[in-house]
């Protein structure tokens, strides 16, 4: 690895938030933040995105800027947890816990998916 | 239009600096299918507990600061945490047959993730209580 891919990982993954913050929003917009749908579309569509880049059996650099870096950013551990706990918070507890099991089960099944996927290609 | 695109170029560098904390992470401690990620896990809490603190602190108690949001917690805590990996994760130790790996790696990351939201967001609320 070298300071290119470094970079790489940088670039990309700047990139990766951005388009999480924008995808996140655009998804709130339409069905509203009763349910962090946001995050969830964000982090099973990288799922998938994920699992085609491992099916596809790239190179360890491009899987670092590519997989680490772009997709890696742009879905988030920190925030599926945050709403997950606010919506405790807001006497959800339940719902926190729907957002856990939900995101988990359809996420595996993503990155399956997407890795059969990739493996096609 | 300024400030969103300011607001952006904030996420962007956050972003920047998550990604490679969390690929250095990533080198220095590889894992096999079999083992337990040490690398995405200590990745995920440390970055859900941070962007408790940020947010909590953010929100409830410095709600002038504007770009330290976005830079701080969409930005940084978002790139450092991963789901994505951590779904690839779990999908390779279920190839693998390590079920009950699987099983503790994905109620572990929850639990203890919620419990560090937990404390990051109380002690900053108690503190402003006797503050």
């Amino acid at each position: 690895m070298n300071a290119l891919v470094l970079v790489g990982v940088g670039l990309l993954g700047g990139l990766g938030a951005v388009a999480r913050f924008l995808v996140d929003g655009a998804v709130a917009r339409r069905v509203g933040r009763d349910f962090p749908y946001g995050t969830l579309v964000v982090n099973l569509l990288g799922s998938v995105i994920l699992g085609l880049l491992v099916g596809a059996a790239l190179s360890e650099d491009a899987y670092r800027v590519a997989g680490t870096g772009l997709i890696g950013a742009f879905t988030t551990f920190s925030t599926w947890v945050l709403e997950s706990h606010r919506l405790g918070e807001d006497g959800q507890l339940r719902l926190g816990f729907f957002n856990f099991a939900v995101s988990l089960v359809l996420g595996v099944t993503a990155a399956w998916a997407g890795r059969r996927l990739g493996a096609s290609l | 239009m300024l400030g969103d695109r300011r607001e952006l170029a904030a996420i962007f560098a956050g972003g920047f600096a998550g990604a490679v904390a969390r690929l250095a992470l990533a080198e220095l401690l590889p894992a096999d299918a079999g083992q337990w990620p040490w690398s995405t896990f200590v990745a995920n809490i440390a970055g859900a507990f941070a962007l408790a603190y940020f947010t909590t602190r953010l929100q409830e108690r410095l709600p002038l600061s504007t770009y330290r949001r976005p830079l701080l917690g969409t930005g940084f805590c978002g790139a450092l945490t991963t789901f994505s990996t951590m779904q690839v994760e779990l999908l390779r130790m279920l190839d693998g047959g390590h079920v009950p790996l699987a099983l503790g790696y994905a109620a572990g990351s929850v639990g203890v993730g919620f419990l560090a939201v937990s404390v990051a967001t109380n002690v900053l609320r108690r503190g402003r209580v006797t503050a």
